[in-house]
């Protein structure tokens, strides 16, 4: 099919089967290789997008469910060469050390805050619950997201 | 994974005859994405129908609200219509994380019928009807006439679930839903348990209760239920059914738990119930 659907604010059209998955389109057919596939079943959320306005598994997606939808991925969240307050936010908190979980950590808060701007610590930790973190232990991920939610209001508040 | 091949009809007609043609739905995904990756399910063909608009109305009426099959566990739970249904909320707030209730249906999480399905605590304690379809017609099954076992229901080839309807319960019962897991988030609970309580005075007037997990399907306690009536609500004065309740479970064990921790955590959720109550009062 010719699917056509929103991509990090972008139009844009991709002939595709209809049940491929969203992560396969993403990376292997539009080259967008931030999103990462862990597990592949729902488990661990590294391949977390957002899909208007929500957080959703792009392994458990098919490209037809997304027709006519915005999508965006890690690689939309940065602006004119400029980290997401989020972005930023991880680095300085040591959110991040083998990085693979990151671009599915950084899409559930980017979810969660577009939201709840101001998140309290439990609400953090429920909406990042269904990303798996080998590396930090979390405390300084949630931390993270605390932080970026000081500086993000307004920076990108409606964009899905 | 090869892609595998999957239809958008635009109606429900459409979908019908697909359906008759041998397709299978898919909704939001997440249960049967899954298991067609692991290779438990083998469809010819999928049949999308998560946006297909008369699947997805919620409509209020004078004694309950009929949700629509397609509506999400999120969009539920943010809907006006659910607020005079607490025990739904209480039971889909537990389900996944927020990406898994944002794109997991009530639909798919009923006809999916695993004893651990946690809208389905809430169905069976409010006595859901649901509404079937198909080429050759409409009929309603009680929930627990619908589920028939463990991932197993009435469901005929050619049939969807079009909604659900949730009667108001009587009166002003308390309610009351917890959730025992290994993890916070994602999948499947060691135990769950659910309940409806009326009561007057600090004592039971009528109780309905529902567990998950620890049975082929969800269980409903029939001689609890009927035990509690008249007693005190107190953790004390229930003590004694705590044995009764584990002996009407029938667990399996797997990797997560096995039989008798379950038996076991299903007890101590008894009296959590009962605690619960005492300070709600
Ligand atoms: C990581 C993860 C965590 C999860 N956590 C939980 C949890 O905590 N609690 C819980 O209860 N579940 C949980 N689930 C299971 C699942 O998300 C839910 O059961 C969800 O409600 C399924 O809905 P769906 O729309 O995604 O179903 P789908 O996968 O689209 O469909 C599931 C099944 O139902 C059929 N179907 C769907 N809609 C209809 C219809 N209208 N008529 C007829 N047949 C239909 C499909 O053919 C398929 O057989 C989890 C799943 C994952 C992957
Ligand atoms: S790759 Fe999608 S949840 Fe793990
Ligand atoms: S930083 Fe390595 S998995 Fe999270």
């Amino acid at each position: 099919m010719l699917l056509r659907f929103r991509l990090n604010g972008r139009p844009v059209e991709v002939e595709t089967p209809p049940g491929r998955r969203l992560l396969d389109l993403l990376r292997q057919d539009l080259g967008l290789i931030g999103t990462k596939e862990g597990c592949g079943e729902g488990e661990c959320g590294a391949c977390t997008v957002v899909v208007d306005g929500k957080p959703r598994l792009s392994c458990l997606t098919l490209a037809i469910q997304v027709e006519g939808k915005d999508v965006l991925t890690v690689e939309g969240l940065a602006q004119g060469g400029k980290n997401h307050p989020l972005q930023e936010a991880f680095i300085e908190a040591a959110g991040v050390q083998c990085g693979f979980c990151t671009p599915g950590l950084l899409m559930a808060a980017y979810a969660l805050l577009l939201h709840r701007p101001n998140p309290t610590k439990e609400e953090v930790r429920e909406w990042l619950s269904g990303n798996l973190c080998r590396c930090t232990g979390y405390e300084q991920i949630v931390e993270a997201v605390m932080q970026a939610a000081q500086k993000f209001k307004g920076i990108g508040g409606g964009r899905a | 994974m090869r892609p595998i091949p999957v239809v958008k009809p635009k109606d429900l007609a459409e979908t019908l005859r697909y359906l008759e043609e041998g397709g299978k739905p898919i909704a939001g995904g997440t249960d049967i994405l899954v298991a067609i990756r692991k290779g438990l399910e083998k469809p010819p063909f999928l049949v999308y129908i998560g946006e297909l608009s008369e699947l997805r109305v919620l409509e209020e009426k004078e004694e309950g609200i009929e949700v629509g099959a397609a509506l999400t566990h999120l969009e539920l739970l943010s809907h006006r219509g659910t607020e005079r249904l607490p025990i739904l909320r209480q039971a889909l707030r537990t389900i996944g994380s927020p990406a898994i209730r944002a794109t997991g249906t009530i639909g798919g999480n009923v006809v999916t019928a695993s004893p651990a399905g946690d809208s389905l605590v809430a169905l069976y304690l409010l006595e859901a009807q649901v509404r079937l379809v198909s080429q050759a017609g409409e009929r309603m099954l009680p929930i627990h006439e619908f589920i028939t076992g463990p991932r197993k229901t009435a469901l005929k080839s050619g049939e969807i679930v079009r909604s659900i309807f949730l009667p108001y319960p009587e009166g002003e019962p308390l309610s009351f839903f917890r959730k025992v897991g290994r993890r916070r988030a994602l999948v499947i609970a060691v135990a769950s348990l659910g309940a409806l309580v009326w009561s007057k005075n600090g004592r039971v007037e009528k109780a309905r209760l529902a567990l998950g997990s620890v049975a082929p399907t969800i269980l409903r306690p029939r001689e609890v239920e009927e035990a509690l009536v008249g007693r005190p609500v107190s953790p004390e004065a229930w003590e004694d059914l705590v044995p009764v309740l584990s002996a009407a479970t029938n667990p399996i064990s797997d990797l997560r738990a096995s039989a008798e921790y379950r038996r076991k955590v299903a007890g101590r959720l008894l009296l959590a119930l009962a605690q619960t109550l005492q300070t709600m009062a």
